[in-house]
């Protein structure tokens, strides 16, 4: 199907301030699909109560309204312009709920605007927990078991039938806010009571906590005719129970069998074909038990999000940018591979490179702080590393997370005892994955690791991969290492500052850098092209490696 | 990583040579070099029967991370030739594996190379095309290696499916059954075998060399044509089968080599592509219905786009939206088709199992239709 002709003036509903939870995804999204409307000659209406983004530069948009994101607003802005459409997918949860009020209140109507890229029912049954299970018990997917309950009773009832670990969700708060774990029966109460007494309505979905599952998204986009791709599937490096904004995470997915990925695939499709009327993009969460790897429907959120902004990035393909495309009735089969210039739009990128998100967090910042990860997000950013492998990517992740880091083989000096650090790991916080290696450098054995922590243990021997290297290089000083081991170095993305420290005797990085340059290891350049270089890329991006 | 830090290299037919670390077992292997951009599924694709011959190189940069698993196979033993690739894993993570890719590759003495610029090999075979190599991890000899690499024919003109048919005629599905499917198998997948008697019919697998008599003492419903090796102009027997099965007026279904042998036997010709299409993201367009659908693909030959469409007795039904290539046909008028890519995909998606549904309502119809048949 073409493009909708009787579109010809859109309102783009932006995000608002950018808040801890947030990594800036949305000004992404916003900037891109005003530009991606514009260019099909359509006028362009923005609203966003922050000035501090790009996408209310004036170039962005044909006219941009710094209002609060509220009812009044939208109205004036509805007076004051002949507008056909708004587009409500780009701004996440602020944007939608916005939305959606307008809507309630019939002003949209009233004006005589449709909403693209997504329907009203659409947004209820996925963001409502309860009409989201319902809807998948309903589909015959699996979710995790869970009840909803009213009192302190009823939620005691339902723990016992449930049994341990579960999650206490309160209902209608922002951010997971009165919410947790329950490892035990001793901490049921306490647990209940807030959870309660934080929900407006005293309300509490009782779940089955599935912890030490594996953790994977996946970010795709349907149009209008039904055609659904999946643009990336997102491992988490963390499992179950870390928000996956605050869990490290690696595209594409490391461990995943194509049974176990097909499973996934088809599920998601059918949940999208399900959903009601929507085009765009869209991210669906699921959990996998290792042992059997059944699946279970954690989420699905109809709208660009922040794993959308990080899934364009990894796989170069421009998320939100089609996804606006397809909201004004393009189908993906019309639209053409922005990369390539050539292919298809419709197709599902294949990375031959690895990427990995680490969050950025500033407890220091926030004394007193819990830095335990849990539910509710806490970091403020993210940093993302490309590489030719796992551990080449993880390491320039570390790198540019500006803190003492200069890769995840060498950060600060190790306190702790193996016996102490295993204890440590047990609990997700900030600096785990920097702690898993200082244990794995003292000989606990990856089993012992992989126990402590549930994460999968093939990224554990990766990461014990790193530690043998780092001993490796610690064995010689900066005029006898080895070249063939300062070039595995590299692969393995050592940075020239992290191998002159972990070399006996002084060193600086400029005398490693002197002494590979001369021995010609030098950076190669990689492009992410979103086609695993099967076709010539007119519009890529590129990274750096080491290469043979 | 290899657990051996013993080098090898690869040798192309142009004279370009790229080095690695030697990975499976220790030797010399010759083949037709193509690539995979699939990230799941690796064993799948090793098995599969229509890589015959072929040293694949895999683009994902990580292979290996989850071992491998005797049920997950396309057939009992690794059909390529050689495997190239950038980080070959020993370490692997599942509960159902069983072997690690290494101990897996040795057992079915597949001589491999890890630690290649697999990236700037790709770009190499993109802009030059398919050609032959060679993966040597006991002899640096270049010299003595390249004169074993001439001596290797070409795929064009090469009929591999005498190779991997089936020696001896087997059935599957339930006896009972009133769909009867008559398989050629010119290297077969297990997965389009599952996908039919999952769907209720009964299959007789026949060797590739089989007369029209002893499939019709089968008795079948329908007829089925499989995936394959190797060059479809090469398999002048199969050809004249395809022809003599389509006399018989019956419903028919063809995937890979079997389309392309049904575009033969209706005189359109096929052609050897420049790169070929191998991975799990492959867009066709059904023009009939207007959707389209992500396709598994492996084929370095293809249907002429031209001569096709001037042979009014067939339509095309699907497209590849990347290149324009034919990728679905049908006879006019006769529940008669074929595709070029993969509906059963393992590995890949399953956006195209409705394939199977049609040929089962093929034959259905057309029992209906006949009963005396």
């Amino acid at each position: 199907m073409p493009k909708d002709n009787s579109i010809k003036s859109v309102l783009i509903i932006g995000s608002g301030p950018i808040v801890i939870g947030q990594a800036c995804e949305f000004d992404y999204s916003g900037s891109q699909a005003a530009r991606s409307i514009s260019e099909e000659g359509i006028k362009v209406t923005l609203i966003n109560s922050n000035p501090a983004t790009i996408m209310t530069d004036p170039m962005m948009a044909d006219k941009v309204y710094l209002l609060p994101l509220e009812v009044e607003s939208i109205e004036k802005i509805l007076q004051e312009n002949d507008i056909d459409a708004v587009l409500p997918t780009m701004g996440g949860q602020t944007a939608l709920n916005l939305c959606k009020e307008v809507a309630d209140l019939g002003i949209w109507e009233k004006y005589n605007v449709r909403l693209i890229g997504v329907d009203i029912k659409a947004i209820d049954k996925a963001e409502d927990r309860e009409l989201f299970r319902q809807w998948m018990i309903k589909m015959g997917i699996q979710v995790a078991p869970a009840k909803t309950a009213n009192s302190f009773l009823e939620g005691k009832e339902f723990a016992q039938e449930i049994g341990f670990p579960l999650v206490i969700r309160p209902s209608f708060t922002l951010g997971g806010t009165g919410g947790g774990f329950v490892h035990t029966k001793d901490d049921l109460d306490e647990a209940l009571n807030r959870g309660l007494e934080a929900s407006p309505i005293h309300e509490v979905l009782v779940e089955k906590a599935v912890l030490g599952w594996k953790e994977f998204e996946l970010e795709l986009l349907r149009d209008s005719a039904d055609n659904v791709a999946i643009i990336c599937t997102v491992e988490n490096f963390d499992p179950m129970g870390v928000h996956t904004g605050d869990s490290i995470t690696v595209a594409p997915a490391m461990t995943l069998s194509d049974t176990a990925f097909q499973l996934m695939r088809n599920t998601a499709i059918d949940m999208m074909r399900d959903l009601g009327n929507f085009a765009g993009g869209c991210n669906v969460q699921f959990s996998l038990n290792p042992e059997t790897e059944e699946i279970i429907a954690i989420e699905i959120n109809p709208r660009v999000s922040r794993s959308s902004a990080l899934a364009s990035k990894a796989t170069g393909y421009p998320i939100a940018k089609i996804a606006a495309k397809l909201a004004l009735g393009y189908t993906l089969d019309e639209l053409k591979n922005q990369i390539t210039k050539t292919t298809s739009a419709y197709f599902e990128p294949a990375l031959d490179y690895v990427i990995v998100k680490i969050p950025r967090w500033n407890f220091d910042k926030f004394k007193g702080a819990d830095d335990t990860l849990g539910l509710q997000m806490k970091s403020v950013g993210e940093v993302m590393g490309i590489g030719r492998s796992f551990t080449e990517a993880i390491q320039k992740a570390c790198q540019s997370l500006e803190n003492d880091a200069l890769g995840l083989g060498y950060y600060g000096k190790n306190q702790m005892k193996a016996d102490e650090l295993v204890e440590y790991i047990k609990i997700p916080k900030w600096d785990r994955i920097f702690r898993i290696k200082d244990a794995l450098m003292l000989g606990v054995t990856v089993k012992t690791i992989v126990q402590a922590t549930k994460i999968d243990r093939w990224f554990i021997y990766q990461i014990q991969l790193l530690c043998n290297v780092e001993k490796e290089i610690a064995k010689y000083s900066i005029d006898n290492l080895p070249l063939d081991l300062l070039k595995d170095a590299k692969k393995h993305g050592f940075s020239d500052a992290q191998i002159a420290k972990i070399v006996h005797g002084d060193c600086t990085d400029d005398q490693v850098y002197d002494k590979r340059k001369a021995a010609g290891i030098t950076r190669v350049y990689k492009m992410v092209d979103t086609c695993s270089a099967e076709f010539e890329a007119k519009t890529p991006y590129y990274y750096s490696s080491f290469e043979n | 990583m290899s657990s051996t830090s013993q080098s090898a290299l690869l040798l192309l037919a142009d004279g370009t040579i790229f080095h690695g670390k030697a990975f499976g077992k220790i030797g010399t292997t010759t083949g037709e070099i193509c690539f995979n951009t699939g990230m799941t599924g690796y064993q799948e694709v090793f098995t599969d029967p229509s890589y015959y011959g072929q040293i694949l190189i895999m683009n994902n940069v990580h292979i290996g991370n989850y071992g491998t698993k005797a049920e997950d196979v396309e057939s009992d033993t690794i059909k390529i030739k050689g495997l190239i690739g950038r980080n070959l894993e020993n370490n692997y993570s599942r509960y159902q594996a069983d072997k690690s890719l290494e101990e897996y590759l040795i057992l079915n003495n597949i001589v491999s190379i890890a630690d290649v610029d697999t990236r700037a090999l790709v770009t190499h075979i993109r802009n030059k095309g398919a050609m032959n190599c060679l993966i040597s991890s006991d002899n640096d000899n270049v010299e003595e290696l390249k004169k074993q690499l001439a001596a290797v024919p070409d795929m064009e003109g090469l009929d591999l499916t005498s190779e991997v048919t089936t020696k001896e005629e087997y059935e599957l599905g339930d006896p009972a059954s009133d769909l009867r499917v008559a398989v050629l198998d010119f290297g077969i997948k297990r997965n389009i075998l599952k996908n039919l008697t999952d769907r209720g019919a009964y299959v007789r697998v026949h060797p590739a060399h089989t007369s029209l008599d002893r499939l019709k003492e089968f008795n079948p419903t329908g007829y089925f044509l499989s995936n394959g090796p190797g060059d479809p102009a090469a398999t002048e027997y199969a050809v004249k089968i395809v022809k003599a099965i389509l006399e018989e007026q019956m419903p028919v279904f063809g995937i890979c080599m079997g389309h392309q042998l049904l575009a033969l036997a209706n005189d359109v010709p096929t052609y050897k592509m420049h790169a070929g299409h191998r991975g799990l993201n492959h867009p066709v367009k059904n023009t009939i219905t207007g959707l389209s659908e992500i396709s598994t693909q492996n084929h370095g030959f293809a249907v002429d786009p031209e001569k096709i469409k001037e042979n009014k007795a067939l339509e095309v039904t699907h497209i590849n939206l990347n290149d324009g290539s034919i990728e679905g046909f049908r006879m006019v008028g006769r529940p008669v088709f074929s595709v070029q890519y993969h509906p059963e995909a393992t590995p890949g998606p399953h956006d195209s199992r409705y394939l199977f549904d049609d040929f089962i309502n093929a034959m259905k119809s057309f029992k209906e239709a006949a009963p005396t048949a």
